[in-house]
C-alpha cells in the first residue's frame, strides 16, 4: 500500500523573528474562516467606536488679535502661512506650524473687510472700511523701515470684499458695485451693477474668468450676467475648485445652497443643519466637501451632494464664527471668530497626524472600507452620526424641526381644503429662489 | 530583465500599429503572463540574436500583425493570455451570486454595484490563484490491488511513513483512572485528557511534553479547551471548574451544576454546557457571565455537538430527536426526529452542511442540515457510540472497542470502512486533531493516537489557528480574537444573514409604525353619524346616512378605477397609433411587394 501523511514543512522556522508577524502562512479557504460577515461587522463596529474615541479635532488656538477676526486668507504658495484681518484694522500674518504671529501691521482704520494674497505670493491686498484698497509686501520691512503699503487706492465707496485673479494682475472688489481693477491703474477697468443695492462677496473663478457674487437686501449670488434673487440675503459664496460651475452660497436663512451655474432656477442641493445665519463657507481643495461658519458658534462640514453635515465643531469659548478656511493640503480647517481667536482644526476629526507606518496606513484603509460597508447597519449608523452639541443648539434644532413640521402641516391642511391645483407643492429647493435676473 | 514582448515593441519603428508599452495601471493579471514570458526569454539561446538581425525586416512585418502574441524569436506564445485558473477553485471562493440588475436602477447605484462585483470577482480569482500555491498536500492511504485499506494495521502505517509522522501513532496506558474523554485545542497542538475517575492531563502531544497532570478527586464528565491552550474547563461531578495550563484552579462556577457535555464556540468565546438536569447554559468566558440558560425539559443531556459553521448547538435526546439551539431563543430552533430509540451521538461537518447521527436503533444517519432532509442511512451491527468528523470529511465511529473510519459518507453509499482499529477498552471519546492526520481515541485503558491519512486540512491559516505560533504571536492573536468577539445575539441558523439587505415587508413596516405611534395612521376612521335632533336620528335615518357615506366612498373608488382604466386604454391606443404610423410609412421598396 502507499501512504502519505501531512508534514508541515513551515513549522514556524521563519516565524520567531521579531518583525516577522506578517510572514505567517495563509490559507484563504472560506471554510477555515467561518462567521466572515459577523466578524467583519464586529470589526466595523469597533472601528466606528474607535473613530469616535479618537475624534479630537481641535488642534490649536492662535490668539493675538485685539478685536474679532473679520477675514482670513490662505497664502497661495506657502502652506504654513495664514493672513488674518480683524475688526480694528489690524492684519496679522501667522506661522501655523509654530502657532505664532510673524508680523502685525495696522492696515486700515475700522474693519479690514477683505484680504487676499496675490497669486505669486509676494504681496497681498486688503480692503477696509476706510474706502481704501492697499497692496502690501509679504516680507516684513527691514529694521528701521516704516510699515508702508506698496500701493494705495482710494475708492469712492466702502468695499466689502475682494478677490484676486489666479493668473493675471487683475482683482475684483465689491461694495455698492462690483469693480474689476488692474493692478497698475488707480481706477477700475470695469464696474458692474445688477440693479441691486450692495454686494457682500466676490470671487474669481479658480482657473481664469471671473465670477463675482452679489447680494442685496433681499439677497443674491450672481455670476457674469445671471443673478439669482433669493428670499434672504446671502453672505458669502465659494466656488468649487474642481468643478467651477458649482458654487455654494451661505445664506442668512440658516441654510447653504449649492447651485449649478448652468441652471440657476433651483439650487441642486440645500444644506441644512445650522441654527443661525451662515456667515462664511470655503471648499476643500478636492471639491467634494466644504466647511461653513455660522453665527450659532459652530463650524460644520458638509458633503457637496449631501443635505446634512457630516461633522460639527464647537468649543465652549468659541463665539460667533465669522470666517473659515480649508487649508490647501486638505488636512486642516481654520476658523476666525468674534472672540479674537483663530482656531486650527483637523478636517477629519479622527485622523492621526504625522507620518504613518505602512501597516498603520493599511489598517486605516481597511477600517475605512469596513465602515463604509456596514454604514447602514442601525447600530453603526447611530454611533457614526452621534455628535455632542451644546445645549442651546440642541434645543434650537429641536425647535426648528417643530416649527418646520408645523409649517408643513399647515400647508398640507391648506392644500387639503382648497381646490385641487391651487396650492401647488413647492419643493424645499425651489422655495428660496425668488427670480433669476438676466 | 524586461519581458521580451516589451522589448520587441521598443525595437519596432513602424509606428503605425505599434502597441503602446504596457503600463503599470493596466490590468494586473497580466503579471502571470509576463512571468511565463520571462522564463521563455531566459531559456532563449544566444545565437538567435543574429538570426533576428537578418530577418529584421520580416519580423517587423510580422510584428504588425501578431498583436503581441509572439516572442522576439518569432515563435508564438504557447500560453497566451493570463494563466487560466481551474473553475472549481474559483467556485470554492465564491461568496455570493452576481447581483441581479433591476431595470430601473439609479446610475450611481448601478456603478457602485458594478464596481463591487468586479472587486469580488477579482478577489475570488486572486484567492484561487493563491490556492494553487499552497505548500502542503493532503494525506492519503491507497491499498494495492485487492487489498482493503481497512485491513492495514496502524503499526504498518507508522512504519511506512517517516519517523516524525510515525511517532504520531502512540498509546498511553492509563488503566487506573479511565475511561478518558479527549479534546484537542483549536490549533491541534495540545491534547487534553480527562479520566472518568478524576485524572486530568494536558499534553503538548507532538513533543510529548506533559504540561500538567492533576487529579481532581471527583468524577470528571467532560473536558474542553477554552480559546487558547492556557485554559481549560472541566465538568466535574457537581460543578464546572476552569483550570489553567499549570493545573491551577482558576474558577469554580457553581451556576453550572451537573454538567455532562461541553462545547466551546471559539469565535463567540462561549462555553455551552449540557447538564444532567436538562439545562443548556452558555458561559461567556471572556467576561465570565452566564449569557443564557434554558431548561430543555427533555431529561438528561449527554449528547451534544456544535455546528462549526453557524455556532448552533445540537442536542440529542433519548426519544430519538435532535434539537438545535441558539442562545437567543428559549425554545429549540429546530426539532428533528432522527432515530427510533435514543440518539447516542451527533456530529456536524465543518461547512455546516451535513449532520451525522447514530442511535440506539443501530443506525447511522446522514442529514442535510440546511434543508433538514435525510440523505443516507446505514445499519451498523453494533451501533456507534461516538462519532466525530474530521476537517476533510472523514467520519470516525466507535463501536464498542473498535474505531472505524469512513470516507465519503454523504456522497456515495459506503459498504466498507476506510480504516479500522481495535483499542483496548470501550471507546469513551473521539476527536480528530485539526491540521494533522491524527485521530485521538480515549478509551477505558487510556488513550490512543491513531494515524488516519487524509483526515486533516494540510494548510493552516497562520492568522487563525497556527500550530507553530510563538508566545508573542499567541498573545497578539488573543487580543485580536477578543476584539472581534462576535456577540451571542448574532448567532442564527444562517451566519451570513447580517450581510443581506433586510427587506421588511410593507406589513411589517406598517406594524412597526403602528407600534411606534400608538395608533394606526392608515386606518380609516369609521363613520359615526352625528346625533341630530327633531327626530332626524331615528334608526332609519341613521341607517340612511350611513349608507349614503358608504355609497359615496364606493363611488370614489369606482371613479378612480374607471379613470385608471380610461388612462390605460388611452395609452394603449396611442401606442397602437404610433405603431401604425410607423408601419404606414411607405418605403421605396414597398411598391414591389405582393
Amino acid at each position: 500500500f502507499s501512504v502519505n501523511i501531512i508534514i508541515h514543512s513551515s513549522d514556524g522556522s521563519c516565524l520567531p523573528i521579531k518583525d516577522c508577524l506578517l510572514l505567517v502562512p495563509r490559507n484563504y479557504d472560506p471554510s477555515l474562516h467561518p462567521f466572515e460577515v459577523s466578524r467583519e461587522y464586529t470589526r466595523a463596529l469597533n472601528a466606528t467606536k474607535l473613530e469616535r474615541v479618537f475624534a479630537k479635532p481641535f488642534l490649536a488656538s492662535l490668539d493675538g488679535h485685539r478685536d474679532g477676526v473679520n477675514c482670513m486668507a490662505k497664502h497661495t504658495k506657502s502652506l504654513s502661512t495664514l493672513l488674518s484681518g480683524s475688526c480694528d484694522g489690524e492684519v496679522k500674518i501667522w506661522n501655523l506650524t509654530k502657532h505664532d504671529c510673524v508680523r502685525t501691521l495696522q492696515a486700515h482704520e475700522g474693519f479690514v473687510r477683505g484680504i487676499v494674497v496675490r497669486y505669486c505670493g509676494t504681496s497681498f491686498f486688503t480692503v477696509g472700511d476706510d474706502k481704501t484698497i492697499k497692496q502690501w509686501k509679504m516680507e516684513a520691512p527691514g529694521y528701521g523701515e516704516a510699515e508702508e503699503p506698496l500701493n494705495t487706492i482710494l475708492g469712492k465707496t466702502v468695499f466689502t470684499g475682494l478677490d484676486h485673479h489666479q493668473k493675471e494682475a487683475v482683482f475684483a472688489t465689491c461694495g455698492q458695485q462690483v469693480d474689476i481693477w488692474d493692478e497698475q491703474r488707480s481706477s477700475p477697468i470695469r464696474s458692474f451693477t445688477w440693479g441691486v443695492d450692495s454686494f457682500s462677496s466676490v470671487r474669481f473663478k479658480p482657473r481664469g474668468g471671473e465670477i463675482p457674487s452679489t447680494e442685496l437686501l433681499a439677497s443674491c449670488a450672481s455670476d457674469r450676467s445671471n443673478c439669482v434673487i433669493m428670499t434672504m440675503r446671502s453672505n458669502t459664496l465659494c466656488l468649487d475648485p474642481m468643478e467651477a460651475y458649482h458654487f455654494t452660497c451661505a445664506n442668512e436663512d440658516y441654510n447653504l445652497y449649492t447651485y449649478d451655474m448652468r441652471n440657476l432656477d433651483r439650487p441642486f442641493m440645500v444644506h441644512m443643519d445650522h441654527v443661525s445665519a451662515v456667515l462664511d463657507v470655503d471648499y476643500s481643495p478636492t471639491g467634494r466637501e466644504f466647511v461653513s461658519a455660522s453665527f450659532d458658534k459652530t463650524i460644520r462640514i458638509f458633503q457637496k451632494d449631501g443635505g446634512h453635515s457630516r461633522e460639527v465643531y464647537h468649543t465652549k469659548r468659541m463665539q460667533h464664527v465669522i470666517c473659515v478656511k480649508w487649508s490647501a493640503d486638505n488636512k486642516y480647517i481654520l476658523s476666525g471668530s468674534d472672540e479674537m481667536n483663530i482656531r486650527l482644526w483637523k478636517a477629519n476629526a479622527a485622523e492621526k497626524l504625522g507620518v504613518l507606518a505602512p501597516r498603520e496606513k493599511q489598517a486605516i484603509n481597511y477600517n475605512q472600507k469596513l465602515k463604509e460597508k456596514f454604514q447602514h447597519h442601525p447600530q453603526i449608523r447611530r454611533i457614526t452620526h452621534h455628535r455632542h452639541l451644546p445645549k442651546n443648539i440642541y434645543h434650537q434644532t429641536k425647535e426648528l424641526r417643530i416649527m418646520k413640521e408645523a409649517r408643513k402641516r399647515k400647508e398640507r391642511n391648506v392644500r387639503k381644503h382648497s381646490r385641487p391645483g391651487t396650492v401647488p407643492v413647492v419643493s424645499e429647493k425651489e422655495k428660496h429662489v425668488v427670480t433669476v435676473v438676466k | 530583465m524586461a519581458s521580451p514582448g516589451e522589448a520587441a515593441t521598443d525595437d519596432s519603428h513602424v509606428g503605425k500599429n505599434k502597441k503602446p508599452p504596457a503600463r503599470y495601471w493596466q490590468e494586473l493579471p497580466e503579471e502571470g503572463e509576463d512571468e511565463n514570458k520571462d522564463e521563455k526569454g531566459g531559456e532563449k539561446p544566444l545565437p538567435q540574436k543574429d538570426q533576428q538581425t537578418q530577418k529584421a525586416k520580416k519580423r517587423k512585418q510580422e510584428e504588425d500583425q501578431r498583436d503581441g502574441k509572439k516572442f522576439v524569436s518569432g515563435k508564438s506564445d504557447p500560453f497566451p493570455g493570463p494563466a487560466p485558473i481551474p473553475k472549481e477553485r474559483v467556485q470554492k471562493f465564491k461568496r455570493k451570486d452576481k447581483a441581479k440588475k433591476p431595470r430601473h436602477q439609479h446610475f450611481k447605484l448601478r456603478d457602485m454595484m458594478k464596481r463591487s462585483d468586479e472587486a469580488s470577482e477579482m478577489s475570488q480569482k486572486q484567492a484561487a490563484r493563491f490556492d494553487l500555491l499552497l505548500p502542503e498536500d493532503a494525506g492519503f492511504l491507497e491499498g494495492d490491488e485487492d487489498e482493503d485499506t481497512c485491513t492495514i494495521s496502524q503499526e504498518d502505517i507508522a512504519e511506512a511513513v517517516d519517523i516524525t509522522s510515525g511517532a504520531k501513532y502512540f498509546n498511553l496506558k492509563l488503566s487506573q483512572f479511565g475511561p478518558y474523554r479527549v479534546d484537542y485545542s483549536k490549533t491541534g497542538r495540545h491534547l487534553l485528557l480527562g479520566g472518568r475517575r478524576g485524572h486530568v492531563a494536558c499534553i503538548d502531544w507532538q513533543s510529548k511534553h506533559l504540561m500538567c497532570e492533576i487529579n481532581v478527586m471527583e468524577s470528571v464528565n467532560d473536558v474542553k479547551w477554552l480559546h487558547s491552550e492556557a485554559m481549560y474547563a472541566v465538568a466535574q461531578k457537581k460543578w464546572l471548574y476552569i483550570y489553567d495550563s499549570n493545573g491551577i484552579e482558576l474558577h469554580c462556577i457553581r451556576k453550572f451544576n451537573d454538567v455532562l457535555r461541553m462545547q466551546f464556540l471559539p469565535y463567540h468565546f462561549l462555553l455551552a454546557t449540557a447538564s444532567a438536569t436538562s439545562f443548556l447554559q452558555y458561559l461567556d468566558v471572556s467576561v465570565g457571565k452566564e449569557v443564557a440558560a434554558f431548561c430543555t425539559k427533555t431529561g438528561r443531556l449527554d449528547v451534544m455537538c456544535q455546528n462549526p459553521h453557524n455556532a448552533i448547538i445540537h442536542l440529542g435526546h433519548p426519544n430519538g430527536t435532535v434539537t438545535l439551539w441558539s442562545p437567543n431563543q428559549k425554545e429549540a430552533l429546530v426539532k428533528m426526529l432522527c432515530h427510533q430509540g435514543g440518539v447516542r451521538s451527533v456530529t456536524v461537518d465543518k461547512t455546516g452542511t451535513y449532520m451525522v447521527t447514530s442511535g440506539l436503533d443501530k443506525k447511522l444517519k446522514v442529514y442535510d442540515i440546511r434543508a433538514f432532509k435525510p440523505l443516507k442511512s446505514y445499519f451498523l451491527p453494533a451501533g456507534a457510540s461516538c462519532l466525530s468528523l474530521s476537517q476533510r470529511g472523514l467520519l470516525s465511529a466507535a463501536t464498542g472497542d473498535v474505531v472505524q473510519v469512513y470516507r465519503d459518507v454523504w456522497s456515495a453509499p459506503v459498504t466498507k470502512p476506510y480504516m479500522a482499529h481495535r483499542v483496548r477498552g470501550s471507546v469513551w471519546g473521539l476527536h480528530f486533531c485539526p491540521f494533522e492526520d491524527v485521530l485521538g481515541v480515549g478509551h477505558g485503558d487510556g488513550f490512543t493516537s491513531m494515524l488516519v491519512p487524509g483526515a486533516g486540512e494540510p494548510n493552516f491559516d497562520g492568522l487563525d489557528a497556527n500550530p507553530y505560533r510563538s508566545a508573542k504571536q499567541r498573545q497578539e492573536w488573543e487580543v485580536k480574537a477578543l476584539l472581534e468577539k462576535i456577540q451571542p445575539e448574532l448567532i442564527s441558523l444562517d451566519p451570513t444573514e447580517l450581510g443581506y439587505v433586510d427587506r421588511a415587508t410593507f406589513e411589517q413596516r406598517h406594524r412597526d409604525r403602528v407600534q411606534a405611534l400608538g395608533y394606526d395612521p392608515l386606518a380609516k376612521e369609521k363613520f359615526v353619524p352625528k346625533y341630530k335632533k327633531k327626530g332626524r336620528s331615528s334608526a332609519g335615518a341613521v341607517e340612511r346616512r350611513k349608507k349614503q357615506v358608504a355609497h359615496e366612498d364606493q363611488r370614489d373608488e369606482i371613479r378612480k378605477t374607471v379613470e385608471d382604466k380610461m388612462k390605460m386604454e388611452k395609452e394603449i391606443k396611442e401606442r397602437a397609433q404610433k405603431k401604425a404610423a410607423l408601419s404606414n410609412q411607405k418605403s421605396a421598396l414597398d411598391r414591389f411587394k405582393k
